[in-house]
């Protein structure tokens, strides 16, 4: 399984227009993160041959991405799993590479929703055994895989509301996230209700943004300006999509696809020394911390507790300040990816950890369904 | 010229029997195990010999929820995960109590709710826990 490993870099990151961004299209602004990522790793848009790109408003993303751009591709692929698109991209991206099939890879994403809507943006046929009984999707579907774990493991909501301070605390020290003030635990628990057990500050941000990587060979990337960012690791899993058909509420598809990423990787679970993971609410933060081996099953809520996952806690998780407090344009998955690049580069300034050498970053989907596990390492570890 | 399908699907032929008053849940005769939401293969083994059976009506609550709501929107409601005696799982709502007090683990009966649009299987506290 390590036939991957290292088969390709990242080059390049870019953000555009994270929080509010009125008066931008989808496109535009995915095409600022797209710009910022080509300038990141000294390239243009005439040299990427391979492009990535999913949408939640406009599907063939990759097709629209390529004529807004002028990019003639070799290869694209507009596949829509939910918010871990992005990372599974990067992977189909990373075979693309190996196999010969594109040299230099775009995967992009850009939403506008905050501007637009100002809320989570749909555009799939609702479904006619669930969507009658009016559960507020996606809130929700977690909500009741939280309402489960509480009742198994006795996670509580003073637990569910770390994961939220945690990333505000983190947010604090990062300019571009949307939300930097103090946040305590019980600002969280007094927020207006959502879905029980959740709050509004259980919940994901809706904001506008996009992001862009670019991908290339390892000995394309050696000539670069930037240090490479090699792919260690990657694997996807996927059991369900509606919640009601989640085989265990309280286990997501993380347990399988972290597992074969470290093995990808060659690396366990005591190598990482940062984790992103898309936090849409604050149960995920903790159940991925199970999946992914960081505690044992049942022990993520005592596992975040007392700052754990905070700045200088126990394990430096979202240090961008997450989908919680950072941004959520929609569909997050590129984000942490990004922000455990820039760690690993050394680009994080007041939230800067020590020379990391190997980041996790994890993507969700759907209603807790598609997960995607990367492992990135700095440069020199390939 | 139609094709050669056999029509209505397990879908229509579901919200049918709903409409006829019956909630019916599909059950494959190979593998023997009973399958919701209605497919048209069934999804543990495959098999595609699959035969509709009045389902007993008899659930537990899986997993809970309370829908909030601004005042001028209505009251909060509840959505649950209610697993069936049968042994699939369905979203659904536990109604004539309070949305706070629906617990994990209660015994509750399906109702056909026919007060919207179309109807819609519901579910209220079991007798014997009310």
């Amino acid at each position: 399984m390590t036939g991957l490993r290292g088969a390709a870099s990242i080059v390049g990151a870019g953000t555009y227009g994270l929080g509010e961004a009125p008066g931008l299209s989808e496109l535009e602004i995915t095409a600022g993160a797209v710009q910022a990522a080509l300038d990141d790793a000294g390239l243009r848009p005439s040299d990427v041959d391979g492009v990535f790109c999913a949408s939640m408003t406009f599907n063939m993303g990759s097709l629209t991405l390529c004529e807004y751009l002028g990019i003639a591709p070799k290869f694209s692929d507009s596949s829509m799993i939910g918010g871990s698109s992005s990372l599974a991209h990067l992977l189909t991206a990373m075979m693309a590479i190996a196999t010969g099939q594109c040299d230099v890879a775009l995967v992009a994403y850009g939403s506008n929703q905050r501007s637009m809507s100002g809320r989570l943006v749909s555009t799939s046929r609702p479904d006619p055994f669930e969507s009658p009984y009016g559960p507020r999707q996606p809130i929700t579907s977690y909500a009741l895989a939280a309402s489960r774990h509480m009742h198994e493991y006795g996670t509580t909501r003073e637990q569910l509301a770390e994961v939220a301070t945690a990333a505000r605390a983190w947010a604090a020290m990062n300019p571009d996230a949307f939300l930097r003030e103090p946040l305590s635990i019980k600002d969280v628990l007094n927020s207006r209700p959502i879905s029980d057990p959740f709050t509004v500050r259980d919940c994901c941000l809706v904001t506008d943004g996009g992001g862009a990587v670019i991908l290339t060979s390892p000995e394309r990337a050696h000539d670069l300006e930037r240090p490479p960012v090699p792919v260690l690791g990657g694997a996807m899993a996927h059991w369900h999509r509606a919640i009601t058909n989640m085989p265990d509420l309280t286990v997501t598809a993380a347990s399988d696809s972290g597992p074969r990423a470290y093995a990808m990787a060659g690396v366990s679970v005591d190598d990482i020394d940062l984790v992103q993971v898309y936090d849409a609410f604050t149960i995920n933060t903790i159940m991925f911390l199970e999946d992914l081996g960081f505690c044992a099953k049942g022990e993520g809520g005592a596992f975040v507790e007392d700052g754990a996952i905070a700045p200088g806690g126990r394990l430096v998780v979202n240090t961008n300040g997450g989908g919680l407090s950072c941004c959520h344009p929609g569909m997050y998955g590129i984000f942490p990816l990004i922000e455990a690049v820039r760690q690993l580069r050394g680009d994080c300034g007041e939230r800067q950890q020590s020379n990391p050498e190997i980041a996790l970053a994890h993507g969700n989907g759907g209603l807790f369904s598609s997960q995607v596990t990367l492992i990135l390492g700095a440069d020199g570890t390939i | 010229m139609p094709a050669d399908t056999a029509a209505p699907g397990p879908e229509q032929a579901y919200f049918d029997a709903l409409a006829d008053g019956r909630f019916m849940l599909q059950h494959c005769d190979d593998c023997g195990r009973s399958i919701f939401y209605p497919r048209a293969l069934c999804p543990h083994c495959g098999g595609s010999e699959l035969s509709e059976r009045e389902a007993s009506g008899r659930g537990t609550v899986h997993a809970t929820s309370v829908v909030r709501r601004r005042p001028e929107q209505g009251p909060p409601y509840n959505v649950a995960l209610i697993d069936l005696e049968e042994g699939p799982r369905m979203m659904s709502r536990v109604e004539t109590i309070a949305p706070e007090v629906v617990r994990i683990g209660m015994a509750v009966t399906a109702v056909i709710d026919r007060s919207g649009d179309d109807p819609m299987v519901v579910f209220h506290p079991a007798e014997s826990s009310s």
